[in-house]
């Protein structure tokens, strides 16, 4: 058996949504370079609806699809629905992720959330 | 397939390869048995043993034959504890950067009160002999140094240390499991008193192994049973196994020269063409290292994204990365040599061999270079170094 499944190699190929929104107006970033995983997430949004995201990761292959698949999941969504988006379904989606590497998906999780809180801040709508 | 992974395991040679399909046909009875079939299989062991004696310098009844070089490591620091126990003298000193199969047996026997004492790797991965002189106390029972790391390959001065062990009356082990077979050693001129080695490592079969036992040290058995092994080693023999192992060291030890300078100098050009990589780093002393082992640090990369796309490429390499390790920490080797843990997830280990090419060299140092240009390009690490919110580091 692959370490991976299909689903996650194909995003870890072909990352979807890779790069920077030059005027991202939340952004967020977790993890850190001691453990080997650091994502940074990029939101452009407009009426409450995430028009754009994308992102940065550095980490192995679960985290750069983990990161991929969570910016397909939000993108064009409404931010209430954006603020749901769990660790499981980013896992779920991938139709998979090994046991040690679940981590990713947590933080593919915790990125998005923390770009909407700096979205938050921002636009003065913290919670 | 480039296969640039010999570190991790060998393809068994033809001549391995065909003695033991030969021997799996001709002397499958039981070398304990006292028929002539039985009896044939016991002469080709012995004669096995011989072999891979002579290649080390050592007394054919010095050889016990193991599953592989992690066994052979624990049963010859089982064995050294056990008679320093017996005197009263509870203190190791080794390495960090030792095998696990070293440094868990450390940790079991620091657990039945063993004090342990690890010497400094230094930044070129190379162990200086009078530090392992000066950590030498009255009540030291054993030193295990690796002869040379399976990681950054760094070869150690274990002639000098070996010496010093005589000196001072302390038993010295050394894990050669990556040297033997590749590099030339003498346990006599080497002053090694117990040697670890591995069959599959230099294209012999997995599954076989062996320990040098100097004449004089009663092995500790790990494998209780029947009497094969002369007692210290119970199961029967995996005759055809330890044949085909001995086969490989032999002609190993008879091309050693010739394969020796070929590899050095394909891994010398490796070496060139992955240091243009900019912010890039080799771990250990980029001379005094096996033939074959190079081993890089790519600053702002993470190493099991860059061997799965490597293997995309059809590159077989390994990495230092806690992913490929399975556990949160880079390789304990990175960290002994002090890189810091930001650069320790971006290493790649190359070990190759004889059967590497000019055109397979060429092939890896584009890839490689290709790949890690394409990893930094969205790795928000690589993005705080060239924007200056972070210092480089390599």
């Amino acid at each position: 058996m692959a370490l991976y499944s299909d689903k996650v190699m194909d995003h870890f190929r072909n990352p979807r949504n890779v790069g920077v929104i030059e005027d991202a107006n939340g952004i967020g970033e977790v993890g850190n370079a001691k453990c080997g995983d650091i994502m940074k997430m990029y939101l452009k949004i407009e009426d409450d609806v995430v028009k754009d995201v994308k992102f940065e990761t550095f980490g192995c292959g679960s985290a750069i699809a983990s990161s991929s698949m969570a910016t397909e999941l939000i993108k064009g969504k409404p931010l209430s629905e954006v603020k749901t988006l769990t660790n499981k379904a980013v896992a779920e989606a991938l139709d998979g992720l090994p046991d040690y590497k679940m981590h990713c998906s947590v933080l593919a999780e915790e990125a998005i959330q923390s770009a909407l809180e700096d979205y938050n801040n921002r636009s003065g709508k913290a919670e | 397939m480039i296969y640039a992974d010999n570190a991790a395991t060998t393809k068994m040679s033809e001549t391995a390869r065909n003695t033991m399909i030969k021997l799996l046909d001709e002397a499958w009875g039981n070398p304990s048995s006292l028929y002539t079939h039985g009896q044939k299989a016991k002469e080709i062991l012995e004669k096995a043993r011989e072999d891979v004696a002579g290649v080390i310098g050592a007394a054919p009844r010095e050889i016990t034959f193991t599953s592989g070089g992690s066994e052979a490591d624990n049963q010859a620091i089982r064995t050294a504890a056990e008679l320093g126990r017996q005197k009263n003298k509870m203190h190791i000193v080794s390495s960090a950067f030792e095998h696990h199969a070293v440094l868990h047996t450390l940790n079991r026997l620091k657990k039945e009160g063993f004090e342990v004492t690890l010497v400094d790797v230094h930044e070129d991965g190379i162990i200086i002999p009078s530090e392992v002189e000066a950590a030498i106390r009255e009540d030291t029972c054993l030193v295990t140094i690796m002869y040379a790391n399976n990681e950054i390959g760094t070869i150690q001065p274990i002639r000098e240390i070996g010496e010093i062990c005589r000196s001072k009356g302390v038993i010295f082990h050394t894990d050669a499991v990556q040297a033997v077979g590749h590099i030339p050693i003498n346990v006599e001129d080497d002053n090694i008193d117990m040697l670890s080695a591995s069959g599959h490592k230099f294209h012999g079969p997995k599954g076989t192994g062996f320990l040098y036992v100097k004449k004089g040290i009663r092995l500790t058995n790990l494998i209780e049973g029947g009497a094969q092994e002369k007692g210290k080693r119970a199961g029967t023999e995996n005759v055809a196994g330890i044949a085909a192992m001995a086969a490989a060291l032999t002609e190993a030890n008879g091309k050693m020269e010739e394969t020796s300078s070929y590899v050095t100098g394909k891994r010398n050009k490796l070496i060139d063409g992955l240091s243009k990589i900019p912010h890039s780093a080799i771990n250990g002393d980029s001379s005094n290292r096996l033939p074959g082992n190079v081993n890089f640090c790519f600053e702002g990369i993470e190493g099991e994204s860059l061997l799965l796309l490597l293997d995309d490429k059809g590159i077989c390499a390994s990495s230092g990365s806690a992913c490929t390790s399975g556990s949160l920490d880079p390789s304990h080797v990175l960290l002994a040599i002090g890189r810091v843990h930001d650069v320790a997830h971006g290493s790649l280990r190359l070990s190759i061999d004889e059967d590497i090419t000019d055109n397979d060299i060429d092939y890896i140092i584009e890839n490689v270079t290709e790949v890690v240009e394409y990893l930094r390009g969205f790795s928000p690490i690589w993005r705080d170094l060239t924007e200056g919110k972070k210092k480089f580091i390599l």
